[in-house]
């Protein structure tokens, strides 16, 4: 009644038991397992290794204040991650390969070992909870903190599949705003109320400069007021190491500090419709008077 | 155990029909018919013409900012096309028979109507169908595009057309003045789209002059549109074989608040 | 060693027997069999849909034949991609990775391996059966609808799932989604109840619970997670509708402005829905893997012919892990808006929760040591499932700390995270557990030699996938992009894309392999003995496939527990469960 151990058998024509025979050997399908295992797990952190030397294929170049910190944290997490993987899949390969069923013999019956249990699950526990604590210093730094008082105020504004950047002019006040007012047909520089409903009657919003580029200077604080006009977006630049999403209904603030000039992309990585994929913007990072100039060049005239 | 093999067969062809079921056929908008018989002409028909002339100022050109989009960018510095003025005289107003017209069917010409996408704008970016007919959406764009209209009575679609796609080919059903077509991706891109039953209505040329030819004779109420300046009407009357003028004009003051201000209702009852 | 039991009141129909079925089999092939249909849907449309992320700009004519709407012109448009994006989570998420597993293998084999005649409520089971594929067609239809399926993803955030001017497919095709979901709650409700409560009163003389297999074991920590959370999801699905249909603005805070047009209503949170999709959402990722996770520490066992290591270990981890996955919702919106504080408690807890899993990584390994491997399909598949469960489980690690996730929230990063962990290795249980079950649920066994092909074949396959995935995140590539080209940044990346579309096709061309070795089996496998395996579980001890009513008249007494291979002083090397 009972099939011979190991379910060996073939039942398919000769031929093609000839091409796959040898998968179906004990001994060799241990060793191939063995060697399958450690393949793959190799073959992923050379994968890894060799993305690095690859330009375009690893973490985009850093230049904000905060990136160091975060770049380190990390670093570290994936050193050990990759340790991790690595030692687990080598001891899954080991396993496979040393214990690998002969003949009639039997295995050695053991039902667990309380003591390398609880080693186990403490040495993790300190690794992954140790893990948890260190990482939340860059988060404190971004996130539980305000921006300084001088920080350069810009008003972030989403809407399907566009950006607009608003500056609160010479008097530091942004302009109220309302949704009834929206036009989104007039995008031309200083249109009141234009696409985000700068109230024209409101004097604070007059000299308020409205831009599809987000301009900055470099080494100074940047406190941005996230806002969303119809579903949630997500602004994202890779190179400020920052993402947060623009929820409808909320004003999210975010802050950091861009250190070198040039010129990155800002995209949209919370799904926002057809064109998600195509809701791009520009981050320019200037020398402070290059900034200023840019300010008051597009300054609605008076 | 031959059941439950069957059961497998089952669930097999149940997801060979479905996949088969795949390629759904595409649906036609087909015109609401009125009641009456189809209108033919007699050759007593008459024509309306007119100027449309503008007073006061007329706003000054505003440079669109397109940075967001690089295509749109590199074409240099285009300029918001939503008021044309020319010696006194106002380009892009729709005018048409809103009523008068005796009750009868009208042919829905086989010709079909270009709105092409072309330096990131709508070309045109007024202009009229019948219920019916063909209207072609073409993208002479090195950008994608999407073209979404919002009526209020037809069907409300929305539709993406990559750079380089070969043409979209759409009809409405009702009749709607006017209907914004919009495109997400270029906030400024705007268009509106007058369908009609009938086939009498005409956009003012850069000198402000229109027609509306072969009319039946008759009292008619015209209707001109400005996507700025509003809606205005007229009583004509149309004598048999004969041009009936009718002159509109528009002031500069008079625009009203900017702004495509439309709120959608909270829910439709039926 | 079988017995020729009488089979009382054994419906004789075909559609009292195989169509209206209430026997706890039947109804477990028939998720089986929904699952295969959906994984099959599920998988042609990751196809297509890397096809568009390899070469965007390419024109399919053959395509635009089979979906005209889909390929206008020859070129897949972003919204059909992203409809394709959505039906292919909803599909594999809902009615694959929650069927198969729970209600597909749970039905069949929960009541025979506990020793009970069949579930608590046969008729209620039925009815779960019949709502899911309801669920499923409704689903499905969306797809045919004007507009098309929802563009909205798999979680389905407002505003962009409550209005339904934000695009095409938001309209029908989005209530339809719902619609399917609510349904599929239902059901899933359902099935939950009938799992708690067999497993709680329907065990035979014996069957402590301490002696239940780990399968049952996981089978019952998935019930009492789907009671909990499918509910919180089906109060969200229905808020939506009423915001979509009604008028009320439970997501909608006001003020909002789409394609020009206000829309009214305010008062409402799109935050609230995130809250409510992840308290359900991530728990819904331990429903998936769980009875995965089962079924490996099972097959592991059987083949090593050696108990499992810490057998009240492994249940413990089990039930930690279920509870942990209730108090970790927040770690999917660090970025969402969320009180930066609070996100500060769920990066902690979910790092935590990391602890359960590796003991239950150790325990595998501990359960090898010392064995001696028969390396049939389904064990190799169960090994496959802890090197993927390792593989997609230490970049958890990553995404679990706060300041990490902002750079690989919503990035190809977390793609292939989850693709591997609650994707791959979930489907890996299913291939294990299909292999193993095989013989007792269709009396034939499935072929050998093609059954390890198809495991070396997707083993390989599915790293070559899902690692490159990682890489494109580092890189910074978000995710549901239906076209990455119009960025600098990326550029670098697309022969990252093309060889993981090449790796995807060769991987779902394996899958032939295993959907010939099936149906062939189905009909022309080697008849199977009662007990192929050499297990020592109640399924092995009825007759080949069982009876309507499993055990007939002889109620079992268990007198073991469910791993003692390699007994020593035993006469064979596995002793039964019922063995004296």
């Amino acid at each position: 009644m009972l099939t011979k151990r190991g379910q060996t058998g073939s039942d398919i024509s000769f031929a093609s038991s000839l091409l796959i025979l040898p998968l179906a050997c004990g001994w060799f399908m241990g060793r191939l397992l063995a060697f399958g295992i450690w393949l793959v797990a190799l073959g992923t952190l050379a994968f890894f290794a060799v993305s690095q030397t690859r330009s375009g294929w690893w973490f985009p170049e850093a230049i904000s204040t905060h990136s160091g910190a975060l770049d380190g944290q990390m670093k570290l997490t994936l050193t050990i991650v990759g340790i991790a993987f690595l030692l687990a899949q080598l001891a899954l390969g080991y396993v496979v390969w040393r214990f690998r069923a002969r003949g009639a013999e039997r295995a050695h019956y053991s039902e667990g070992n309380t003591k390398v249990e609880i080693i186990c699950a403490a040495v993790t526990a300190v690794v992954f909870i140790g893990l948890a604590i260190t990482g939340q210093r860059v988060w404190i730094g971004l996130h539980l903190n305000q921006a300084p008082a001088e920080a350069v105020q810009v008003e972030v504004n989403a809407q399907q599949f566009l950006w607009y950047f608003r500056y609160p002019g010479a008097d530091g006040r942004f302009g109220s705003t309302s949704p009834k007012l929206y036009n989104e047909a007039d995008t031309s520089s200083g249109a009141r109320p234009g696409p985000l409903g700068i109230d024209a009657k409101d004097p604070a919003g007059k000299d308020d400069v409205v831009s599809q580029l987000l301009v900055i200077p470099a080494g100074r604080p940047i406190n941005l007021t996230l806002r969303a006009k119809d579903v949630t977006h997500d602004f994202y630049v890779p190179a400020l190491r920052l993402k947060q999403d623009a929820v409808p209904g909320l004003k999210i603030n975010l802050h950091f500090t861009a250190n070198k000039e040039g010129r990155y992309e800002i995209a949209c990585a919370e799904l926002c419709g057809q064109l998600h994929h195509q809701m791009r913007a520009y981050l320019e990072v200037k020398a402070p008077a290059d900034y200023e100039k840019w300010l008051q060049d597009r300054a609605p005239k008076q | 155990m031959f059941s439950v093999r069957m059961l497998a067969l089952i669930f097999l062809t149940a997801a060979l029909a479905l996949s088969l079921s795949c390629g759904g056929k595409k649906e036609e908008a087909t015109p609401s018919s009125n009641a009456g018989p189809v209108w033919k002409p007699t050759g007593d028909e008459g024509n309306i013409t007119g100027v449309i002339s503008f007073t006061g100022t007329a706003p000054a050109p505003r440079k669109m900012e397109m940075e967001n989009d690089a295509a749109c960018a590199k074409l240099g510095d285009q300029f918001l096309d939503d008021v044309l003025v020319k010696d006194g005289k106002l380009q892009n107003v729709f005018v048409y028979v809103k009523s008068g017209l005796p009750q009868a069917n009208f042919e829905t010409p086989s010709t079909e109507v270009t709105l092409d996408q072309k330096g990131c704008k709508y070309v045109p970016r007024i202009l009229g169908v019948q219920t019916g007919q063909a209207l072609k959406i073409t993208n002479s764009d090195d950008t994608n595009h999407n073209i979404h209209p919002t009526p209020k009575l037809n069907r409300e679609w929305n539709e993406s057309q990559l750079k380089g796609q070969g043409p979209i080919v759409k009809k409405f059903a009702k009749q709607e003045t006017l209907i914004p077509v919009k495109c997400n991706m270029h906030s400024w891109m705007l268009a509106y789209v007058g369908v009609l039953s009938h086939p009498f209505y005409a956009l003012s040329a850069a000198d402000g002059a229109f027609s509306i030819k072969g009319l039946p004779p008759g009292e008619y109420e015209l209707e001109a549109w400005h996507e700025k300046y509003g809606a205005k009407t007229l009583k004509v009357k149309v004598d048999a074989k004969a041009d009936a003028k009718a002159d509109f004009s528009y002031d500069g003051a008079s625009a009203y608040v900017p702004g495509s201000l439309k709120v959608q209702p909270a829910l439709v009852l039926p | 060693m079988t017995e020729q039991v009488h089979i009382a009141h054994a419906p004789t129909s075909f559609i009292r027997k195989y169509i209206f079925s209430t026997d706890h089999k039947v109804i477990g092939l028939q998720y089986f069999f929904l699952a295969l249909v959906a994984a099959l849907t599920g998988m042609v449309m990751s196809l297509l849909i890397r096809l568009r992320l390899a070469w965007p700009t390419e024109q399919w004519p053959l395509l635009e034949q089979i979906f005209p709407e889909g390929f206008k012109g020859g070129l897949m448009q972003p919204e059909f991609y992203l409809a394709l994006v959505t039906m292919h989570g909803t599909m594999m998420v809902f009615m694959v990775l929650t069927t198969a597993p729970q209600s597909g293998f749970g039905n069949y084999f929960l009541p025979i391996q506990i020793g009970a005649r069949d579930m608590a409520f046969p008729v209620l089971n039925a009815l779960s059966f019949w709502i899911t594929l309801l669920s499923f067609l409704v689903l499905t239809a969306s797809l045919f609808v004007a507009g098309g399926s929802s563009l909205g993803g798999w979680t389905f955030y407002p505003t962009l799932s409550a209005i339904p001017s934000t695009g095409p497919g938001q309209g029908l095709g989005a209530d339809l989604w719902i619609i399917s979901i609510a349904l599929f709650c239902i059901a899933s409700l359902l099935g939950a109840l009938n799992f708690l409560t067999t497993t709680l009163n329907m065990r035979a003389q014996g069957m402590s619970l301490m002696r239940m297999p780990l399968t049952c074991w996981g089978w019952f920590t998935t019930a009492m997670i789907a009671l909990l959370a499918f509910p919180v999801l089906l109060a969200g699905g229905i808020l939506l509708l009423l915001d979509r249909n009604l008028g009320t603005s439970f997501f909608n805070p006001g003020g909002l402005s789409v394609s020009g047009t206000l829309i009214p209503g305010g008062g409402g949170s799109p935050l609230l829905w995130q809250h409510l999709f992840w308290f359900f959402g991530h728990p819904e990722v331990y429903i998936a893997i769980l009875p995965g996770m089962g079924a490996t520490s099972h097959i592991l066992s059987n083949f090593a012919r050696k108990p499992v290591f810490g057998y009240r270990a492994m249940v413990v981890a089990m039930f930690a892990i279920g509870l942990l996955g209730f108090f970790v919702w927040g770690h999917h919106m660090f970025i969402s808006g969320m009180n930066p504080r609070v996100a500060i408690a769920f990066s902690v807890l979910t790092l935590v929760i990391g602890v359960p899993s590796a003991i239950k990584t150790f325990n595998w390994l501990g359960t090898l040591w010392g064995a001696r491997i028969r390396f049939t399909s389904p064990m190799l598949f169960a090994i496959g499932f802890v090197s993927l469960f390792v593989a997609g489980g230490v970049t958890g690690l990553v995404l679990g700390q706060t300041a990490l996730d902002v750079v690989f929230h919503d990035t190809h990063f977390v793609t292939g995270h989850f693709h591997l962990i609650m994707g791959v290795a979930a489907i890996f249980g299913i291939f294990a557990a299909t292999y193993y079950w095989f013989p007792k649920m269709f009396g034939r066994m499935m072929n050998e030699p093609l059954g390890k092909l198809h495991f070396w074949l997707t083993f390989i396959g599915v790293y070559a996938i899902f690692v490159p995935f990682h890489i494109l995140g580092i890189a910074g590539h978000p995710r549901r992009y239906a076209d990455s080209t119009g960025y600098e940044f990326l550029r670098a990346l697309d022969p990252l894309h093309v060889f993981i579309t090449v790796a995807a096709f060769a991987t779902a061309a394996a899958q032939i392999v295993f959907l010939f070795n099936f149906f062939w089996s189905l009909w022309k496998g080697k008849q199977a003995s009662d007990n192929p395996w050499e297990a020592t579980t109640l399924e092995w001890t009825i007759a080949t496939p069982p009876p309507h009513d499993n055990f007939g008249a002889h109620e079992p007494i268990v007198q073991h527990g469910p791993y003692e291979y390699a007994v020593p002083g035993a006469a064979k090397d596995y002793t039964m469960q019922t063995e004296p």
